[in-house]
């Protein structure tokens, strides 16, 4: 079976539908699948409800999908760098659902693992559990957050093989393998696809069963918040 | 009363040598530049990273390389990364030793609030809700009153909580106090402070 695209159009024929669940990886601007965003913004697709712990910024990243109206509501833990996300939540056209940042990244890697749902410590006694189921267990008081299935993933690692095993690069790495367990179907996009057998099997991070769609291209990769230090002497 | 730097220097004498550590946003970011001699901590940046460095040279800037705050970092020898749901993973089930934090309003009770303000811009509660449920212990590090004089150290947070029962130790720019049975007990008065200020601007019970 041939996993790998000619491009992140390609990649998604036949895959969207207004009103689809997506997950997508990445935090702030670090790994988040830019091929990807761009091809959702040329496709027109509408409501999307996205699950992301953010939304990228003004003009870049998911952000772009914002600028055109595409979302319908964000799941995500940190929306705070994007005045057009203010925008659209504050007038009522776009709905939000807050979620911790381990209960988000939690619930897509339950959801992946066939898990309808967990117990967790977080959130309990804040908004967060309101309206959700409480158990005690040993003496604590848990919340009940549940797993997401998503309609399409679309994720950013490093390398992958024509297989779809992947690694990732430093920090880039965080909520990739979460989002991309999740999809019913993934689409992973990455800086460079290698041969088979030029991985080290031992050192796959997301192993190609939960990679669908591969492609390959370049990436700006901006950077947020550029902080430096000076050199001595 | 202490200043930002020393409100960081004093947090930083509640290190434990060969604890993993997460430092949340603000004051607490300036906490390992006063590290004891002696004493080695793993600091680990919730995005994913334990072992995290200082900032990087101009010039060898990674945009794969960034805190929990998006800022560029470096990495260490010891250094290892794994995703979001290891990296909650370890949070939630109590392998950080510590989280230090910044707080917007403490209750004598422990409960913490540093996340929203109802009629303002609400951001997110990002991973500050996960650290206070799963680490073992809870280090904010605030200033006593908010800009109006008011206490921000209360009997009843009246902000959105980020969690309950959670904050062991608070200091403030007035000095070091824990939450204990039946409210706050003084550890330690900052310099140039009474103990009579700090009782005055206080609002939660003080426990002898």
């Amino acid at each position: 079976m041939n996993k790998v695209y000619g491009s992140a159009k390609e990649a998604l024929d036949g895959l969207l539908f207004d009103g689809m669940l997506i997950a997508a990886g990445g935090f702030g601007l670090c790994g988040i699948p830019e091929l990807a965003i761009e091809a959702l913004v040329e496709s027109g697709v509408k409501d999307i409800t996205i699950a992301s712990n953010n939304c990228g910024v003004d003009g870049f990243g998911l952000g772009k999908l914002l600028d055109t109206k595409q979302i319908k509501k964000m799941i995500s833990s940190y929306v705070g760098e994007n005045a057009e996300f203010m925008r659209q939540y504050l007038s009522g056209e776009l709905e939000l659902e807050f979620n911790p940042q381990g209960t988000l990244a939690e619930r897509m890697r339950a959801g992946g693992c066939g898990i309808p749902g967990f117990y967790t410590k977080t959130g309990v006694g804040t908004v967060v559990a309101d309206g959700k189921e409480l158990k005690d267990f040993d003496g604590e008081t848990y919340v009940l957050e549940r797993g997401i299935v998503a309609d399409l993933s679309i994720v950013k690692a490093w390398k992958a093989d024509p297989s779809g095993n992947a690694i990732f690069r430093k920090t880039a790495r965080n909520f990739n393998p979460p989002a991309a367990m999740c999809g019913k179907v993934c689409l992973m996009e990455v800086e460079e696809i290698v041969p088979l057998g030029s991985l080290d099997p031992d050192a796959i991070h997301l192993p190609g069963i939960y990679v669908h769609r591969l492609i390959q291209g370049e990436f700006e990769k901006r950077i947020e918040q550029r902080t430096t230090r000076k050199r001595e002497g | 009363m202490w200043d930002r730097n020393q409100m960081a220097a004093r947090a930083a004498k509640e290190l434990q040598d060969g604890t993993y550590v997460n430092l949340g946003i603000g004051i607490p970011t300036l906490v390992p530049n006063f590290i004891p001699e002696g004493v080695t901590v793993t600091l680990q940046s919730e995005n994913g990273m334990l072992g995290m460095g200082p900032f990087p040279y101009e010039g060898e800037e990674d945009p794969d390389l960034i805190n929990a705050g998006k800022q560029t970092i470096t990495e260490l020898p010891q250094t290892a990364y794994f995703d979001s749901a290891t990296s909650f993973g370890m949070i939630r089930g109590g392998k950080i030793a510590m989280a230090i934090l910044g707080a917007m309003e403490v209750s004598e009770t422990g409960d913490l609030a540093n996340w929203m303000i109802p009629g303002k811009l609400v951001k997110g509660m990002g991973g500050a809700m996960d650290l206070v449920a799963g680490v073992k212990r809870v280090v904010v590090v605030m200033d006593h009153a908010n800009k109006h004089g008011e206490s921000k150290v209360l009997k009843a947070c009246t902000l959105p909580l980020t969690g309950r029962a959670v904050v062991d130790r608070i200091i403030s720019n007035m000095g070091v106090m824990d939450v204990v049975p039946g409210g706050l007990k003084i550890v330690e008065i900052a310099d140039g402070v009474t103990e009579a200020e700090l009782r005055a601007a206080t609002e939660a019970t003080i426990v002898d």
